[in-house]
């Protein structure tokens, strides 16, 4: 018999030994990766979490009181509530009037998508007072805010009867902050949550009670 | 120097060179990848695209880590601290724009560097992991250039991530909780700008550069293709075992790759020192107004090389009441790539072997990214609207979507349109 072969026969031997499964040892394997994993799942929790919001940022949101005595007829102011741009916008009595008119060319004109305005502004004007409307200027399309077409026609074109059109991708809103058909944002814009304290003091942020 | 003295040098320095190959494997590295990789004989012009995006990724890094000396990423010190580095610090401002023209010229020299793979079919068998390795190079840098453009905190910076922040907002169910996440507060914040500067620095540059070797790695593995498509493995000297139609790579491609080098780097010059804001193409002129939460520029756009994507994501119209539509399409358009591989069912390589129904489509493909990336970088308006007969639409808008539909044919008949491609005979040899 040859080195060769008995090397040969040495190596199937060996493989032969190999081939053996040690249960117990295989099942201590699985058993140390599971937990293993399980502790590498363990530790991401605490890294994911600390991205989200901080205490901070939580506590930033509180109620902001607007002063509304100086808005014109037919123009509008920004407030700042949460970061975010809200406008206050006295809307004449013809803007009002034009509300109903096209109702066909909205995506939601009876504002039936819930989460898009408190209960107290599910109205034609998606407002308490007829001629005030306050809403988020924040597009519902990709967040971008909105720029202010109050008056008729201008840039906008012929049959522009006055409202909000988004720079970024389009988006084109009415004076209530409904959405025009066509649009990229697909819902109406937020009408936060406000109530009037006086005659010419607003609190956004804050619902008004709904009348029992 | 007299000849003893000269051998006792050359002595001393195999010494010292055989002393750290005996730890290292130093040599055999260098002959591995340098001296004894064999490359196809006929690199063209397009073959310049790859040593560029490394050298960019170097000047990059760089740059970066100087700026880095001198930035502050705080909402409310940020945009002071970048107009710092272009007035006080000094040379900051050459710093500063090698390092915004180098994110510009990134995205030039990787987009030829795609369309070399694209037209010789460097993506095909046995390269698909080269190729997967290069689109995920791309969606990273994607990341990086976004990461990195909120950092000036101007209004572009701002309202860019406000944006593209949103678009995890679309993705169904989990969407408003992924984009609160990435924000890290309800609104875009110093929180987002914080993490973004955590992300640029350090994060995504790791995973680049482990993409990047992972990408040579596996070109080293599988050989270059070349611009006729064959592969010069497959014919080898007999003795040496050298394929007939290599050549060592250094000095041969090093010495080509440093005339490249050269002409980029007059042009990378030309661009910082005359032309660092392009127009407004590669810096915005919004980003050097502060960033305001409340106020919408009039008009924002992506950077050139996001306009693309960002046209189909204007284009696509929302579906039941939801944008998510867009958002995948936009997604998709990205992500396309990186089934060409598998979509490719022609019998040759390269375009100079294909028919003319391959090249229609090419031609097309080109052309719609090119009027995608115009559109994108104007108001959807510019154009002005149809008559009552298209209901109005805006001109772009409808033009944006004939485009967008061209782009995806490209991609989803590929395996069509390369079958029934009428091919020519590919050579044993390359040519020329």
């Amino acid at each position: 018999m040859s080195d060769n072969q008995n090397d040969n026969q040495q190596a199937d031997s060996q493989a032969r030994e190999c081939s053996q499964v040690d249960l117990d040892k295989r099942n201590f394997l699985i058993a140390t990766s599971a937990v293993g994993a399980l502790g590498c799942a363990a530790v991401a929790v605490p890294f994911v979490k600390s991205m989200t919001p901080s205490e901070r940022a939580k506590a930033a949101g509180a109620p902001v009181e607007v002063d509304i005595s100086k808005i014109e007829p037919g123009a509008m102011i920004t407030a700042e509530w949460r970061g975010q741009p809200v406008w206050i916008i006295n809307r004449t009595d013809e803007m009002t009037a034009e509300l109903a008119k096209y109702d066909d060319q909205l995506s939601d004109p009876a504002s039936d998508v819930t989460s898009q305005q408190p209960e107290y502004c599910k109205n034609e004007g998606r407002s308490l007072k007829p001629n005030l409307a306050v809403i988020v200027g924040i597009c519902t399309h990709l967040g971008c805010s909105p720029s202010e077409k109050l008056q008729r026609g201008g840039d906008m074109g012929e049959g522009w009867t006055g409202g909000f059109f988004c720079p970024c991708h389009g988006s084109k809103f009415d004076l209530a902050g409904r959405v025009f058909r066509g649009s990229p944002a697909p819902i109406n814009l937020v009408v936060p949550p406000h109530k009037y304290l006086s005659e010419n003091l607003l609190l956004i942020g804050v619902d008004t009670e709904e009348k029992a | 120097m007299t000849d003893k003295n000269k051998s006792a040098l050359s002595s001393a320095l195999n010494g010292g060179l055989n002393w750290v190959d005996a730890r290292f494997p130093l040599t055999s590295n260098v002959k591995a990848h340098l001296t004894e990789y064999y490359a196809p004989r006929n690199f063209n012009f397009w073959y310049f695209f790859g040593s560029l995006a490394l050298l960019v990724l170097v000047l990059q890094i760089l740059t970066g880590i100087f700026l880095t000396m001198h930035y502050k990423p705080d909402a409310d010190l940020a945009f002071g601290s970048v107009e710092y580095i272009m007035r006080d610090v000094p040379w900051g401002w050459l710093i500063r724009y090698m390092h915004s023209t180098g994110a510009s010229m990134f995205f030039v020299v990787v987009y030829l560097h795609m369309f070399r793979g694209i037209i010789y079919g460097s993506y095909r068998n046995p390269r698909e992991l080269i190729w997967l390795f290069g689109v995920g190079i791309f969606l990273v840098l994607m990341g990086e250039a976004f990461f990195g453009y909120l950092l000036p905190w101007g209004q572009m910076s701002y309202w860019g991530a406000q944006v593209i922040v949103n678009l995890f907002s679309a993705i169904p169910l989990i969407g408003p909780d992924v984009s609160e996440w990435l924000r890290g507060d309800y609104l875009v914040s110093d929180a987002t700008l914080n993490r973004f500067f955590a992300f640029h620095v350090i994060a995504l540059p790791f995973v680049l550069v482990g993409l990047v070797v992972a990408h040579l790695i596996a070109l080293h593995e599988v050989g270059s293709n070349n611009p006729d498509g064959v592969e010069i493995k497959k014919l080898k000297d007999k003795k040496t075992g050298i394929p007939l139609d290599g050549i060592p790579f250094h000095p041969y491609y090093t010495v080509k790759d440093l005339v490249g080098v050269s002409v980029f780097l007059i042009v990378f010059s030309a661009i910082v020192f005359f032309a660092p804001e392009m127009g407004g193409y590669f810096l915005e002129a919004n980003n050097f107004v502060p960033a305001d939460p409340l106020k919408t520029p009039s008009h924002i756009a992506p950077v050139w090389y996001f306009t693309p994507y960002y046209s189909i994501l204007r284009a696509v119209p929302p579906i039941l009441n939801s944008q998510f539509p867009g958002v995948a399409a936009m997604g998709l358009s990205v992500v396309a790539f990186a089934f060409l591989p598998w979509l490719d069912r022609s019998p040759v390589k390269s375009i100079r072997y294909r028919g003319m129904l391959y090249k229609q489509w090419l031609v097309a493909f080109v052309v719609s990214f090119l009027v995608l990336g115009y559109l994108g970088t104007v108001p959807s308006n510019i154009w002005g609207q149809f008559g009552a007969w298209m209901g109005g639409a805006d001109r772009a808008t409808v033009v944006a979507r004939i485009f967008t539909a061209v782009y995806f044919l490209f991609f989803i008949l590929m395996p069509w349109y390369t079958k029934k491609d009428k091919t020519k005979p590919v050579p044993e040899r390359v040519t020329g």
